[in-house]
């Protein structure tokens, strides 16, 4: 048995669903939860070939229903769970997920998005936002990190974990069918070795000692009998969000300082904008950026302020408006000049398409 | 018989007197089971998961460590906790609904995978936390708030066997079983039983237990035994469907 599964660092060509398994190997995950759907069903294949190697565990369920909740339970027996899903599969993850958000259970769900809605496409979408995000009853304590690259696949799959177990609340990591899919070179490490701490799991249910004699019972609800109970269980795990919310916020921003035009994109859509942007700098275009790493929660903040320097915005998204809803909500009350879109629901987008856009549109 | 009337030493004090309606057979089932884990001292391997509906009520009812699941979902909650520390005894706790409606999928595929979690389902023919509404388990002609003229089996099937079908699909090493409150001797053995087969690891466990509801059915006190003895045992016959020896009782 091979004690870490990477020695050392090393340089891959792979496929983003096959980072996902690596990297949750990485992280110090125990067991993952499963259910097929297309595109992330690799994360699956790769996972089962790993587990055996170094004694994790895997559970194929019923439908992602029980993938979700079996997860939940792994948690709750202090383990390091994690489940993968798409599409249709993440609206039934939206069940699990919110009983983890009442009940504050560390649970991570990878998401490859594909079309939508219903069925649709399996290959490709940012179709997923409005669920990962804001997805079932509730308020949405939740976490949600949108990758841009099979680098950022690995590391945000490691700092999933941590988050989810640091904070004990959900955390997505959202990713598309063409980062499960494609390959490129990335990084692997061993979190320790780079100074990330993991944060140890520990065991809600089934601690040490016998209940009611050594220790009080743990008794685990997220029901309550009257409006007010709820109110008073509900506030603080509010300000226990808000307050991990300014810890873990993150962003990426470029050439604001000067710029013109403020293309706003995230996930695997903002290589374009920045390929766009790097173009149209060459031609003496004056071309900014910004992109949400954290979705949820969303670095309103930072983009008020690049509202104040340039609020000329050209929006772009593989759907229609999700990111745009956030981003809006995000600048409410502040004056913004001009807000351009484009929409492609289920449709990649280009660096040539932003140029010439922003070349006929100046 | 003194012993009979004390409250096992498992029962979480503070929580009691408990929260279900007068009549109400959940109470039965869970001195039951609460006698059975002081007899097996399993207070600290054990976890307790109960579903939505009535049996939520139960969420603090043990001083076992115990977590509420959504409606159906229990089964795979303790399915997680049992794959991911088998060391853990978890029993799910739920009623018709949650073990033959919404949670059937998970019912059924715990059963397939005979996976090695105790599930015991309350069976007492009706909705009782949302008002009464017809169940899985509804006898023919019985009225509810959803059949108010009767259940037509032409239009809505029969009544659930739940420990019939789980036999019928059940590995070799489950325990398949059915008790009702009005036996509590019989109930007993059979809790009991279910509960060995657990820590025997020997594959999945499985109690039905008939329950009355006599909100719901509004019935007195007479007519709620009559209709548990009567109605519901001439459908749902009691006894051992599976064991792991194949020596069964009833």
């Amino acid at each position: 048995m091979t004690d870490k599964p990477v020695q050392e660092e090393k340089r891959v060509f792979m496929t983003g669903n096959e980072v996902v398994a690596w990297a949750a190997v990485a992280a110090g995950a125990d067991i993952m939860y499963g259910y097929p759907i297309t595109p992330q069903n690799e994360v699956m294949h790769y996972w089962t070939r790993l587990a055996p190697k170094f004694d994790k565990k895997f559970l194929q369920t019923e439908d992602e229903l029980s993938a979700g909740f079996a997860t939940i339970g792994g948690a709750l027996a202090g383990r390091k769970s994690f489940s993968a899903t798409a599409g249709p599969g993440t609206t039934l993850f939206q069940e699990p997920v919110s009983m983890a958000e009442m009940m504050r259970i560390p649970m991570v769900v990878v998401v490859q998005q594909r079309g939508g809605p219903s069925t649709a496409t399996v290959i490709y979408s940012q179709q997923e936002v409005n669920m990962v995000t804001f997805g079932g009853n509730g308020e949405g304590w939740r976490v949600v990190y949108s990758t841009a690259t099979h680098q950022e696949v690995y590391d945000y799959t490691i700092k999933s974990f941590n988050v989810a177990w640091k904070y004990r609340f959900p955390v997505f990591l959202l990713g598309d069918g063409y980062q499960a899919k494609m390959r490129e070179p990335v990084t692997m490490y061993n979190p320790e070795d780079r100074g990330i701490e993991l944060v140890e799991a520990e065991a809600t249910l089934g601690q040490e000692g016998v209940p009611g004699k050594d220790r009080p019972a743990r008794h685990i609800r997220n029901a309550y009998s009257v409006e007010e109970e709820l109110y008073e269980a509900s506030m603080p795990i509010q300000e226990e969000w808000e307050k991990m919310a300014e810890e873990i916020t993150e962003w990426e921003e470029e050439n604001i300082e000067d710029a013109d035009v403020v293309i706003i994109s995230h996930g695997v859509v903002s290589r374009a904008a920045i390929a766009a942007m790097n173009r149209l700098r060459e031609k003496g275009v004056k071309v900014g950026y910004f992109r949400p790493i954290t979705l949820r929660p969303f670095p309103n903040q930072q983009l008020r302020e690049v509202a104040k320097k340039c609020s000329n915005f050209l929006l772009v998204e593989s759907a229609l408006g999700q990111l745009a809803r956030l981003v809006k909500d995000a600048l409410f009350n502040i004056p913004v000049e001009n807000f351009d879109t484009i929409y492609k629901p289920g449709v990649g987008i280009t660096a040539e398409e932003l140029v010439e856009h922003i070349q006929k549109t100046r | 018989m003194a012993e009979r009337l004390a409250m096992p030493k498992s029962w979480h004090l503070e929580s009691k007197p408990h929260k279900f309606c007068p009549g109400c057979g959940h109470g039965i089932v869970l001195k039951i089971l609460g006698e059975v884990i002081d007899e097996l001292e399993i207070q600290d391997r054990m976890v307790f998961g109960v579903d939505i509906g009535c049996s939520l009520l139960a969420w603090d009812f043990f001083d076992v460590d115990t977590v509420q699941t959504h409606h159906g979902r229990t089964n795979p909650v303790m399915v997680g906790l049992k794959r991911a520390n088998p060391e853990l005894l978890p029993i799910a706790y739920m009623g018709d609904g949650g073990g033959y409606a919404i949670g059937s999928q998970h019912l059924v595929n715990s059963a397939f995978r005979n996976e090695k979690i105790m599930a015991i389902v309350v069976n007492n023919c009706n909705y009782g936390m949302t008002g009464g509404q017809m169940s899985p388990t509804t006898l023919p002609g019985q009225k509810t708030e959803t059949s108010p003229y009767g259940r037509d089996p032409k239009e809505t099937g029969n009544p659930t066997l739940g420990p019939e079908m789980v036999a019928a699909i059940a590995s070799p090493g489950a325990y398949v079983a059915r008790a009702t409150v009005s036996n509590t001797k019989q109930l007993k053995r059979f809790m009991k039983k279910a509960v060995e087969n657990q820590i025997a690891g020997n594959g999945f466990s499985f109690l039905e237990v008939i329950s009355s509801c006599p909100t719901n059915w509004r019935t007195n006190a007479k007519q709620t035994w009559a209709f548990m003895e009567e109605d519901m045992a001439n459908y749902f016959k009691t006894g051992e469907l599976r064991t792991p020896d194949e020596n069964k009782e009833g």
